[in-house]
């Protein structure tokens, strides 16, 4: 049974058995990185995102979006899939691989 | 010429993996909240680094309307021409300057109702350039019309009470005029779309994509389809892939593919086939007496097309 | 096998000489649509195509001519069309285009009967005025009209320079009369031929601006595929060219365009005088027409009438100058042309009626008679 602190939904045993390659295989992180200027609030890197990292926060950038922003306490979530860098048509959203 | 030439904006503090290809002067661009042009730029800069394509071999030519925007975002040569002319102008400069990788980007009104004389003579004369169609439906820039890609039924400002002509169906036209590449993707398959870019920006001949985008406000809201999210789920829920097929000349077939409102929309490569491009039967029939003259790359290009 | 400059003597119909003057001039990408009178031009153009390692191209229409001609000098080929009346309307939006984005190219205009499709194997001389003001907006160009088969060899590489030089869709207005006649064309050496090639920038693509004009109006031009990362659009620009749809780009920009080709006009404007030290009748005439009504001239001199020529070989920009002075030493003008009355009025604005502008309308269809003009001149000398 192996618990990664970072994901807390695996806190029970989703494995009927251990993996191989589970000690080698390690899931991605990522770090969002947000140019808010650019954000038009259209909402889809919100929609589409696997893991639910990102929320539309309070803040208004100089064009008056409401800025997307990742979740407190969600943002080590992130598992770089990048879908949120191809599918924003700002060029707003990018995310950094953080190597672990 | 470097690759790190970019205009910083003022406030900036990081930059977008893009923004080396982008005119970053220009961003925010004027694409409304939820329209689906920039995922289209985006597959576009991501499909020329995947093709590996150098900065100095690449030039977009863009027709009038929101699409015909795309090329002053890129920074790389690009020419924002007249309505419907763009595959003209095009063909224009890949004959003078053949080794230049040339696309188009243009919107379904500027390609396929004003310009679409144009369109099928560079399709049936096979010119190497690759046409990226964004399809919206209707003519956006000037408030949302109808067009030649309009659905039956379709309410925009021209059609208050429902389109009543009949669209084409793209991948059909372009296939029956010659296209050695018919593709049709949604901006909703952003990797798909680099993908399929890619294979077409590299290919030999005329490659055409129609991408399906969403125009939140000159369709959807017209149609009651609501946001740009909106329609875009829309997509998600009405499109039918079919199986990706990596064998040339197999897929699915064109002559099926129009849309209509309530069928599913279908995507997918339609048709990857190989055929003499222009400029090969151009140096096939060239005379010997003239390859003194040839430079370098013409040299190339007439053995090839001897081959 | 022939090469670019076919030097000698020869016997050389029009349409022909003219191909061969761009093909001297350096132009090396053809795109075109037959249509007559102009068709022999781009058969010319076809043939010689592999002796000279040019590129042809016949488009769908004209209009697709015209866009792929700017596409081809924009990547740096020297380029040209040819058209008449029909052709000539279709290319109006993009000759805009190319004035918009200060591209280099020629386009030979035979002309013919018109309107509509008119007289297709006629003379006229009816889109003169549709040469200076055929597109919308405000831009200006430079228009030669040949009239004889050696002046369209000269004039083609004249038009070449001009374009190159000033970046500008530059006409040639010729008419089916000068296009289908057969005359002795002389064609000089390839090194007695000088050629201009547009100005090419000289700083690194990072400081390039691509609408930045020098001193003399005119920005270097960067070309496709060259690394410049060119930015071009027919959107009201700035220096960057970034579209910008404000006033003030408006006012920078478009003003200069008409004053580049203004403020050169001593340079580009040409004409020819006979007789004219001590004319008191002055018959302004371009073309064809200039031709046939010399024997006018003549008889009039003969007839006791001070008559002279003055012969138009760019109508445009109009010399506009020289009729000013001319209009204070000359009794009158006489303006025959084949059309309802187009350059007369440009010389009626220069003249500000001080003296009379007699116009001589010919109609299309037929070479003007002389007649016509010596009466006119005869009536307006008493």
């Amino acid at each position: 049974m192996v618990l990664d602190k970072a994901l807390p939904e695996q806190t029970h045993a989703r494995y009927w058995r251990k993996p191989l390659d589970i000690d080698t295989q390690k899931i991605p992180r990522g770090k969002v990185h947000i140019i808010d200027v650019r954000c038009k609030e259209c909402g889809f890197c919100i929609e589409f995102c696997p893991k639910d990292v990102l929320e539309k926060s309070d803040k208004f950038n100089k064009k008056g979006y409401n800025v997307v922003r990742a979740i407190k306490g969600r943002e080590d979530m992130c598992i770089a899939c990048m879908h949120c860098e191809d599918i924003c048509p700002e060029f707003a959203i990018w995310i950094e691989e953080v190597k672990t | 010429m470097s690759d790190l030439f970019v205009e910083k904006l003022e406030g900036l503090e990081e930059l977008h993996p893009s923004d080396k290809w982008l005119r970053t002067d220009m961003l925010p661009h004027i694409w409304c909240p939820g329209c689906g042009l920039g995922i289209v730029l985006k597959a576009y800069i991501k499909a020329a680094e995947k093709a590996q394509l150098p900065r100095e071999k690449r030039v977009v030519v863009s027709g009038i309307g929101c699409s015909g925007r795309a090329a002053g975002y890129l920074n790389q040569d690009s020419y924002h021409t007249t309505h419907g002319r763009s595959i003209a102008f095009a063909t224009g400069l890949k004959i003078a300057r053949p080794d230049l990788n040339v696309a188009v980007l243009s919107g379904d009104g500027d390609l396929f109702a004003i310009g679409g004389n144009h369109f099928i003579h560079a399709a049936r004369r096979n010119m190497d350039i690759k046409v990226f169609c964004i399809n919206n439906f209707n003519y956006g820039m000037t408030g949302g019309q109808s067009g030649p890609t309009t659905p039956i039924g379709a309410k925009t400002t021209t059609t208050p009470y429902g389109g009543f002509e009949h669209p084409f169906n793209l991948p059909w036209l372009a296939a029956t005029c010659g296209a050695v590449y018919v593709a049709r993707w949604t901006t909703l398959d952003s990797r798909r779309l680099r993908d399929s870019m890619a294979e077409a920006l590299v290919k030999k001949g005329f490659a055409f994509i129609e991408i399906i985008s969403p125009c939140p406000t000159g369709f959807g809201r017209p149609n009651k389809i609501g946001s740009g999210l909106d329609e875009m789920k829309m997509y998600m829920e009405q499109w039918d892939l079919k199986p990706p097929n990596w064998i040339i000349q197999e897929g699915s077939n064109p002559r099926e593919a129009d849309i209509t409102l309530g069928k599913p929309i279908v995507v997918g490569k339609f048709v990857d086939i190989e055929r003499p491009t222009f400029l090969d039967l151009y140096w096939k029939i060239l005379p010997h007496k003239e390859e003194h003259l040839l430079n370098d790359v013409e040299k190339k290009q007439v053995a090839g097309a001897k081959a | 096998m022939r090469g670019a400059v076919l030097a000698g003597a020869h016997f050389m119909n029009g349409d022909i000489a003219a191909a061969e003057g761009s093909i001297a001039a350096g132009c090396r990408f053809f795109a075109g649509y037959p249509i007559t009178p102009a068709t022999e031009i781009a058969e010319r153009m076809a043939e010689r195509r592999p002796e000279v390692n040019g590129r042809y191209i016949q488009m769908e229409d004209e209009i697709g001519s015209m866009a792929a001609i700017l596409g081809a000098s924009a990547a740096g080929m020297k380029s040209m069309t040819s058209t008449s009346g029909p052709g000539f309307s279709l290319m109006m939006e993009n000759i805009g285009l190319g004035a918009m984005m200060e591209i280099p190219c020629v386009v030979m205009d035979v002309q013919r009967g018109g309107p509509s499709t008119g007289l297709p194997t006629l003379v006229a001389q009816q889109d003169m005025m549709q040469a200076r003001w055929g597109s919308h907006g405000d831009y200006a160009l430079v228009a030669y009209c040949p009239n004889s088969p050696q002046e369209m060899f000269n004039l083609a590489i004249q038009a070449f320079n001009t374009a190159e030089k000033y970046r500008i869709p530059t006409l040639v207005m010729a008419d089916e009369s000068i296009a289908h006649m057969t005359e002795k064309v002389i064609i000089p050496e390839r090194e007695s031929i000088k050629l201009v090639g547009r100005k090419k920038p000289v700083v690194t693509p990072e400081q390039y601006l691509p609408f930045k004009p020098d001193e003399d109006l005119i920005p270097p031009m960067a070309l496709a595929g060259e690394g410049y990362s060119v930015r071009m659009t027919g959107l009201t620009h700035d220096e960057y060219g970034r579209p910008a749809i404000n006033l003030a780009a408006q006012t920078e920009l478009i003003p200069r365009l008409s004053e580049k080709i203004r403020r050169h006009s001593p340079e580009i404007i040409k004409y020819e005088e006979t007789q004219m030290e001590d004319a008191d009748v002055v018959v302004l005439a371009y073309g064809i027409t200039s031709r046939c009504i010399r024997r006018s001239v003549e008889r009039a001199r003969k007839d006791g009438v001070k008559a002279g020529l003055f012969r138009l070989i760019t109508a445009w920009p109009f010399p506009d100058e020289k009729v000013k002075e001319l209009a204070s030493k000359v009794k009158a003008f006489v303006v025959p042309e084949i059309n309802l009355g187009q350059i007369v009025h440009e010389v009626e604005r220069a003249v500000s009626g001080r003296i009379p502008v007699i116009g001589v309308t010919y109609h299309g269809g037929g070479l003007p008679n002389p007649e016509l003009t010596y009466k006119a001149i005869m009536e307006v000398a008493k």
